[in-house]
């Protein structure tokens, strides 16, 4: 599986689509390592545009969980952003916006995540 | 068949409290606003229809036991909690002295699993029959270690029921109490096995403690299965999905979200939440069961699952 990522200097925007599931989740997983390898104290900020995801399933989340345990113990920042309603109403049910970093638009992720960020953001 | 919630919260015993109970009376003497009752009747009325579920009543804190009554003389359980010693106390209230069979089927030793048969009247009684049945080896030992000091003043040798224990294979049909059972190993430290019960085309799986990982397609598979067109699954939803697979991971319990997905997966017609936290007070647990229900709504493809969470004396028709 291969995610769409955007960067905004120090920050990467990646964009999973469709249904995180049973089916898709070690998928999304594996492609997810790679940015979450360099999300450090002094590499990148890292978000997760959710807005083109239809369906997030209990394996899913566990995904989310794992890349926000990652990036805590590397001292990274992770993120996620612009949920759908539905996915949005998932993650506040099992409890996972407690834990998780979550934000309602990715201009807010990349504000949070730096200054630098942000200003590449709104650069285009 | 009529299922009974004798016992139904996680981990220990949990009574409510003076406080709790003050703000259930405040709540519904709010709820009347000022009005007058003439009658008894009146107020039961009013308690009854007006008042919510968590001022009227309280979901309970007794710990895991759960009758399957199909309309035998014999009698069916589903672990010895402290919901066992209420369970216990009516049966002789209502046989009056006759000796009758029971059949206890163990989903694992844990303290608040067996906690209830020392205080099972039955089991003093000459005349009765208990077979309990369970997959561990120390199936015995357990419940025979709990009487007799340190921990209990009465020792077994002064249980006059017959007691006999029945080790059991995990996947293998035993035609048992009336119903045709098979059990499954689950994940909980020292193992847990769930039941799933079959009698006239009626499906009841108990599957407590039991904690699901994520990571392993394949065994969500395999309880869906074992799950499979059950007409009611009571499932262990101690903790939010975050609790269990973050701080809580490894504690050997599951949540709400991975029961509405098994339930979806399996086509099971009624989701029972068990196994409350014991630091959750009823309206936490009416407010998990509400948000439980619009995640079945939200999720659901084209297969309506029935979302419920179990309480003490709740009884569930099929």
């Amino acid at each position: 599986m291969v995610l769409d990522h955007t960067r905004f200097a120090d920050v990467v925007v990646v964009a999973p689509r469709g249904r995180i599931d049973h089916a898709t989740s070690e998928g999304v997983r594996e492609a997810l390592a790679p940015f979450l390898a360099r999300c450090t104290a002094d590499g990148d900020r890292v978000v997760l545009d959710l807005a083109g995801v239809e369906y997030i399933s209990s394996a899913g989340l566990r995904v989310l969980m794992l890349a926000a345990k990652q990036a805590r113990v590397q001292q990274g920042f992770f993120a996620v952003a612009a949920a759908q309603p539905l996915v949005l109403e998932i993650l506040e049910i099992s409890k996972f916006t407690l834990v998780l970093r979550t934000l309602p638009t990715v201009r807010d992720a990349v504000t949070a995540a730096s200054p630098a960020g942000l200003a590449a953001f709104e650069r285009g | 068949m009529r299922v009974r919630f004798w016992g139904t919260r996680g981990s220990i015993p949990t009574p409510m409290t003076a406080a709790a109970l003050k703000g259930k009376l405040i709540a519904a003497l709010g709820q009347a606003g000022g009005r007058r009752f003439d009658t008894p009747a009146a107020i039961e009325a009013f308690v009854e229809q007006e008042l919510d579920f968590t001022v009227r009543h309280t979901f309970g804190g007794d710990s895991s036991c759960v009758q399957l009554d199909w309309g035998g003389d014999e009698y069916v359980l589903c672990d010895m909690g402290s919901g066992a010693r209420v369970f216990g106390n009516h049966v002789l209230a209502a046989r009056r002295g006759v000796p009758a069979v029971y059949h206890v089927f163990m989903s694992h030793t844990h303290w608040d699993h067996i906690a209830g048969f020392p205080f099972f009247l039955p089991a003093y009684i000459p005349g009765n029959t208990i077979h309990v049945y369970g997959c561990h080896a120390w199936l015995e030992e357990a419940f025979r270690r709990q009487h007799g000091a340190p921990s209990f003043p009465v020792e077994w040798a002064r249980l006059g029921a017959d007691i006999r224990f029945v080790t059991l294979e995990p996947g293998r049909p035993y035609e048992l109490g009336g119903f045709r059972v098979s059990a499954r190993r689950q994940h909980h430290t020292g193992d847990s096995y769930g039941y799933r019960f079959e009698r006239e085309g009626r499906v009841v799986v108990y599957s407590t403690d039991s904690e699901h990982k994520l990571d392993d397609p394949a065994q969500a598979t395999a309880f869906a299965e074992f799950f499979r067109d059950a007409d009611l699954v009571i499932f262990d939803a101690q903790y939010s999905l975050a609790e269990a697979i973050s701080i809580k991971e490894d504690w050997g319990h599951s949540s709400n979200v991975v029961g509405v997905e098994l339930c979806q997966m399996a086509r099971a017609r009624h989701l029972c939440m068990f196994h409350h936290e014991p630091t959750w007070d009823d309206e936490k647990i009416a407010a998990v069961l509400a948000e439980t229900r619009r995640l079945e709504e939200i999720t659901r493809g084209d297969h309506a699952v029935r979302v419920s969470a179990a309480w003490d004396g709740m009884e569930i028709d099929l």
